[in-house]
């Protein structure tokens, strides 16, 4: 035990001596290291907006889009005017059972102005029940209703970045906001959500009721999709049988012929999306292995670089009796030591970086403690293997030689 | 009296490239305990070869070196490595301390090395007590390059003897000093030698080897000569003898 503590004593000597080849030697570990601490905060922080953002999707919901996504991988539109239509919409709601509530919409891009500001933004039309249905909550003012929608008033409701880059400084609510020069007034605000896993701001939107939509501003006469809650999870695939038939149907597909509809179920999409993250997750996993073999090879070859140097030494030790083991375990102890302030820098810069993505993206990142225990272990792992090799080659040493080396 | 070296028909042949050189061809010898043995003879004659063996540095190609009565050339690394550090006390032609480590310290080595586990500050007591026997406890702070030539080499004998080896090495522990340092040095081995200790040094200085009790004369790897001395020079009378004269001439005060 004295022996390991006077060893550690010498190893941490050695590097001190050396303090900026010691730093930049850590330098591959630390970016390693950091890698992992910083893939797992953001892995942790992308699954948890993942999860938030499936279950902003509302709950038990089914999708039905315009197009196939299977024919031949292309479709037409998501969103866009395609082959639903409203009597669709209305079918949906009025026939099958166990559905509770229905958003037919209908998605574009447009130049929206007010007073001398300009934005070029999401304009979504859907029902009122869309906000109750994404669990989406009007922080002020209020939504529109299905009066609105019957008569189709240019009315609106806004995301928070349109707030902030039409009417800086201003109470947005009441105001008009003229879409493709079409005026509409200004009914609420939503509740801000920040950043999605994919890096788009989910606030910069407006939503105006479906038929608004329709007929004023795309002058369609089509919905782009249709979202369908279920009254509980159990029924989302019969509803979705159901909305299948019910569509070939109404659309007079004979049997046989592809669907001009798609309809997803909120779990496939779900899995969709974590498939997506675990995607990525493997990638950073990926290049943190990369970092973290480099940088053990660059301690193993400044270590190298050390035994050689220090030759003299370790001529000195074995002629005062320090045995092949001794001189082992004191560079792997010092190899190690590298490895571990690599892995120590490494986990407080993957705080850092994971820390600086979170205010940016206002994700919640997180990393586990039990990750910090990990980063360490698999730091002192780095150091011993690729300390072993110079260590041995240290103390398989012949005394007279190494004594003689110049 | 027992044989604490027995050298027996002992051969080192170094294999260089394709010439092999015989650097100690054959050399038998028995030192007893106690005994105070110089080994003299022209460069390149094998004594730094010799004395490796001696000092289980090297193994010998061919023949038997007991010591103690155990054949040390059966013996493995760490055995070797026990050996170096429990029973010999081994002084290197250049000194050989870590630099950038301070006198203490680099006595403080072989115990680092030592199976009696002594306690640090058991470790530092004796450290300075070898230290105070060459008459340096007050450089203990210092590093290599901050002392003298002598004073170095008086660091490498505390090394030597900070573990309390039955056997003292020394491979010409004068060979880089002046002669009055050269006297003190062999001061203080004349004094180990008195109080039991076996000392075996290699000097081609032949007034220093006038200080031990035995000499031995190697040429071309073989000892040709094997005589005690006969006027043997007591280094406290001599370096008196030298202050005097030193006085005389206004060389010190
Ligand atoms: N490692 C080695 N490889 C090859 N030859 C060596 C080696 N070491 C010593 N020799 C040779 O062995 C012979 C004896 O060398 P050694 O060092 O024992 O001489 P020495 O008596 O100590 O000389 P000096 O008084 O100059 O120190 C020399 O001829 C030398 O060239
Ligand atoms: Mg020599």
């Amino acid at each position: 035990m004295r022996r390991i503590l006077a060893t550690l004593k010498i190893a941490g000597r050695a590097l001190r001596r050396n303090k900026l080849r010691t730093l930049l030697t850590t330098l591959g570990m630390i970016i390693g290291v950091g890698a992992v601490i910083a893939m797992v905060g953001i892995g942790n922080g992308a699954k948890s907006q993942i999860e938030a953002q499936i279950a902003s999707m509302g709950q038990n919901v089914v999708l039905v889009f315009s197009g196939s996504f299977s024919r031949g991988g292309v479709r037409s539109g998501w969103g866009g005017a395609g082959t639903l239509t409203i009597d669709d919409s209305e079918g949906i709601l009025r026939e099958i059972p166990g559905v509770v509530a229905v958003s037919p919409e209908i998605r574009t891009r447009a130049q929206i102005a007010a007073g001398s500001q300009n934005w070029n933004t999401s304009i979504q039309g859907e029902s009122p029940e869309y906000f109750d249905i994404r669990q989406w909550p009007i922080i002020t003012g209020s939504s529109f209703t299905a009066q609105d929608v019957r008569s189709a008033n240019k009315v609106a409701v806004i995301g928070k970045t349109i707030a902030d880059q039409l009417f800086p400084g201003e109470d947005p609510i009441g105001q008009v906001v003229r879409v493709k020069n079409v005026p509409f007034i200004i009914l609420g605000m939503l509740t801000p959500k920040g950043l999605s896993v994919q890096g788009q701001d989910q606030d910069d939107l407006i939503i105006v009721p479906y038929t608004s939509a329709m007929k004023r501003v795309q002058r369609v006469t089509t919905l782009g999709s249709i979202i369908v809650q279920a009254a509980k999870p159990t029924l989302l695939n019969p509803v979705q049988q159901q909305i299948i038939e019910l569509l070939r149907q109404n659309h007079k597909i004979t049997p046989g012929k592809d669907d001009d509809f798609t309809v997803r179920n909120q779990q496939e999409i779900a899995e969709m999306a974590t498939a997506q993250s675990k995607t990525m997750t493997l990638l950073l996993a990926a290049i943190a292995m990369v970092s973290l073999v480099v940088g053990g090879i660059g301690i193993m070859n400044i270590m190298l670089v050390s035994v050689t140097e220090r030759t003299r030494e370790i001529g000195i030790r074995m002629a005062i009796g320090a045995r092949g083991r001794d001189i082992l375990l004191q560079f792997l102890i010092e190899a190690v030591t590298l490895s571990l302030i690599g892995g120590i820098l490494g986990i407080g810069s993957g705080f850092g970086v994971s820390k600086l993505i979170a205010a940016k993206t206002s994700w919640p990142t997180l990393v586990p403690s039990e990750w910090v225990v990990y980063a360490f272990l698999v730091s002192a792992s780095v150091g011993i293997f690729f300390g072993f090799y110079p260590a041995r080659k240290a103390s398989q040493l012949d005394p007279i030689d190494a004594l003689r080396y110049e | 009296m027992n044989a604490v070296i027995q050298l027996q028909e002992v051969h080192k042949i170094y294999h260089t490239g394709s010439v092999d050189v015989h650097a100690v061809r054959g050399v038998s010898a028995e030192i007893q305990a106690g005994e105070f043995v110089a080994i003299m003879g022209a460069s390149g004659s094998g004594k730094s070869t010799l004395m490796n063996i001696i000092g289980c540095l090297d193994r010998s190609t061919k023949g038997h070196y007991l010591l103690d009565g155990t054949d040390v050339s059966q013996l493995n690394r760490d055995a070797l490595a026990d050996i170096r550090n429990q029973k010999i006390g081994f002084i290197f032609q250049g000194f050989n301390l870590l630099s950038r480590t301070s006198a203490l310290e680099n006595v403080e080595l072989p115990m680092l090395y030592s199976k009696d586990h002594l306690s640090g500050r058991e470790q530092r007591e004796r450290a300075t007590n070898a230290l105070g026997t060459v008459g340096l406890a007050e450089r203990a702070d210092h590093h290599p390059n901050q002392l003298s030539g002598g004073q170095q080499q008086r660091v490498a004998i505390a090394r030597a003897l900070v573990n309390q080896p039955a056997l003292l090495l020394a491979d010409e522990p004068t060979g880089n000093l002046d002669s009055q340092t050269s006297i003190e040095i062999m001061g203080v081995f004349q004094s180990l030698n008195e109080k039991g200790m076996t000392i075996v040094m290699v000097t081609h200085e032949l007034d220093i080897a006038r200080y031990t009790k035995r000499n031995l004369i190697m040429r071309d790897g073989r000892i040709v000569s094997d005589t005690p001395v006969a006027q043997r020079l007591n280094a406290e009378t001599e370096l008196r003898a030298l202050r005097d004269a030193q006085q005389a001439v206004k060389l010190t005060v």
